[in-house]
């Protein structure tokens, strides 16, 4: 069942569940920002409307800057500003940044210690019609790598504004990962954002397999559990928000109750949440449940509409029942 | 404002770009790696910053009001940490530490090793993004410090700092100054032969930019050429100054070679001996 101390919403099984952009939601946290904080500032390239970092620029057009499409140079301006004083937003695809400027945020940001926090938007294949070039499937491999970062990787509206309004009360660099479409509200606003905590969302008295997802597919991983249930198979469902620093303590206490432990993410399974649960488990050894990793298999999205593409490339509630039935009958 | 150079105060400061050399040498030696020719063709405009230019605070680094000086081309460090030794953010005798385990001095600066180092560089093309950054937010916080940020020419083929540039032509920020150490060389070999930077000044302005050309060597000239800058109350100012990679060290001066090697212990002593007869001839230059 839905965890009931967490506020979660609960027309989620509804067939006309309010869905929201992930990405409103860093929109509205960073008007949210501007209004408590005058050191806050944001920056884009070229993607204002695009990012929802528009609604801070009409507001507060002193603090916002447009870099134009040049992705290293907002990154250098932000590192610039975040040891100045300033909480630096950069706002652009997650393909762009942290992709095309990587480095330049390695140098100025991360090893420099900026207070920026990079919004990496347009992740996963739901990204949808664009293509593979602009659906960034890598970016959490290539920012889970770097020392002296924390990444939140939020899984609807409400927690991606208050992973937004988190971020800018600690100092230093973030990853923050939003999605473009409409996705399933899945929280509250009352629902506790503990940064550093892995969640259970679906609980049993006796799982027998559990599931860790991120982002946007922890609503896949409910509606399977909730049909798995109807079915007598009882798992759990833990929400990865913060993926670094990855609450280890958590996967190694629920992996000792069960089986069988699924990652799900809408990302490259090498170097992203699979990897680092794997990671984990393996430096524990011993005797430890399987791993199954659900997510992109070494292959680039393509086209299509969301939901065509999260069931061609096997990260939708089928795919995760399949993998359950398969664990528990191996 | 900066002040007027006096005949004596230049003086001083030709005198400690000699030391700068000196301290350069004996810490690439003793570090066994790092780049010669660029921190001694910056020797001059090192000494001029630091002991005449910059509003700073050796023993209060982070003093909020005091000017940024970006290094762009951090591969050049050696006369920074020299420079800032000697202005006293820390003892002369860590310049030894440069490269070695556990130093604050690391092969190519790191802004919380060491106070006093305003940004974390080495990879090129990236010191200018930052400028702005901090012009802006001096601006946003109406501050009076000024921000100078050192660049190599070889780094101009960078498409970072043409992203920079572009964004100066729209957003101009007075409070920046960026000076250019136009030496010629690189490590593959000269600038014009590897991919040419020419016509440097008319690309320059060609973005907006106030574009100012100067013998980088002539001190009271670059100093003149910064209070120019300065008073230029609404663009930014590239200042171009024209170095001789090595500058000082005859076998060096000029040599592409030695853009990326320390000396050896030979090659240090006769560098040493140059640097310390040549003393009495670049004062009498501008006698």
């Amino acid at each position: 069942m839905l965890n009931p101390d967490i506020y979660l919403n609960q027309n989620i099984f509804n067939e006309n569940i309010d869905q929201k952009p992930i990405r409103d939601g860093y929109g509205d946290a960073l008007v949210e920002l501007g209004e408590k904080n005058k050191n806050v500032v944001v920056l884009t390239a070229d993607l204002a409307e695009s990012t929802r970092a528009h609604k801070f620029a009409e507001k507060f057009p002193e603090r916002f800057i447009e870099c134009g499409v040049a992705e290293q140079n907002m990154a250098g301006i932000a590192a610039g500003l975040g040891v100045s004083g300033k909480i630096a937003f950069i706002s652009s695809y997650a393909t762009f940044s942290p992709g095309k400027n990587w480095e330049t945020i390695r140098t100025t940001i991360i090893y420099n210690d900026s207070n920026v926090k990079i919004a990496g938007h347009h992740s996963g294949i739901i990204t949808g019609p664009d293509g593979a070039t602009h659906q960034a499937t890598e970016d959490i491999a290539i920012t889970r790598c770097w020392p002296n970062i924390k990444i939140i990787s939020p899984c609807d509206y409400w927690e991606a504004k208050k992973a937004t309004l988190y971020s800018a009360e600690v100092y230093g660099p973030f990853y923050l990962r939003f999605v473009r479409d409409k996705t399933p509200i899945i929280t509250t606003e009352k629902t506790p954002f503990n940064f550093g905590k892995i969640e259970i969302f679906w609980i049993s008295e006796n799982p027998q397999l559990a599931i860790f997802a991120t982002g946007h597919l922890v609503y896949q991983a409910l509606l399977a559990a909730k049909e798995l249930k109807e079915e007598n198979i009882d798992v759990l469902v833990l929400n990865v928000h913060t993926i670094k620093p990855l609450e280890e303590n958590k996967i190694l206490e629920i992996s000792s109750q069960v089986k069988g432990i699924i990652s799900l993410e809408d990302h490259q399974v090498i170097g992203g949440l699979g990897s680092a649960i794997a990671e984990v488990l393996a430096k524990k050894g011993g005797n430890i449940p399987k791993l199954v990793m659900l997510g992109l298999q070494n292959t680039f999205g393509e086209s299509g509409t969301p939901d065509e593409l999260i069931k061609k490339y096997q990260m939708d509630k089928e795919a995760v029942k399949l993998s359950v039935k398969k664990l528990i009958s191996s | 404002m900066i002040e007027e150079l006096h005949e004596n105060k230049l003086r001083f400061l030709e005198e400690q770009a000699i030391k700068i050399r000196e301290l350069i040498i004996e810490m690439l030696l003793e570090a066994g790696s790092g780049h010669s020719a660029g921190p001694l063709g910056m020797a001059d405009i090192f000494s001029a910053f630091y002991f005449h230019i910059l509003k700073h605070n050796p023993q209060n680094p982070n003093w909020e009001e005091r000017d940024r000086l970006i290094l762009s081309n951090g591969h050049i460090c050696p006369v920074r940490y020299v420079a800032m030794a000697l202005a006293g953010y820390f003892p002369i005798e860590e310049l030894k530490t440069l490269r070695k385990i556990n130093s604050r001095l690391q092969g190519h600066p790191h802004r919380t090793s060491l106070p006093g180092v305003e940004n974390t560089s080495g990879p090129l093309g990236e010191g200018i993004s930052q400028a702005i950054g901090m012009a802006i937010s001096a601006k946003l916080d109406k501050k009076n410090y000024h921000i100078y940020c050192i660049t190599s020419d070889g780094e101009h083929q960078e498409g970072n700092i043409w992203e920079a540039y572009m964004f100066l032509g729209k957003n101009q920020l007075s409070n920046l100054t960026i000076i250019i150490d136009r030496n010629y060389i690189q490590i593959d070999g000269i600038t014009e032969e590897v991919i040419p930077l020419e016509p440097l000044k008319q690309k320059l302005e060609s973005f907006g930019l106030h574009v100012l050309e100067v013998d980088g060597h002539n001190i009271r000239a670059f100093v003149d050429a910064v209070r120019e800058a300065q008073s230029e109350w609404k663009r930014t100012s590239v200042i171009i100054a024209y170095t001789i990679p090595g500058r000082g060290i005859d076998f060096m001066e000029k040599k592409f070679e030695w853009h990326g090697k320390p000396p050896n212990k030979e090659e240090a002593k006769k560098a040493l001996e140059e640097l310390r007869t040549l003393q009495g001839k670049i004062i009498s230059e501008h006698q």
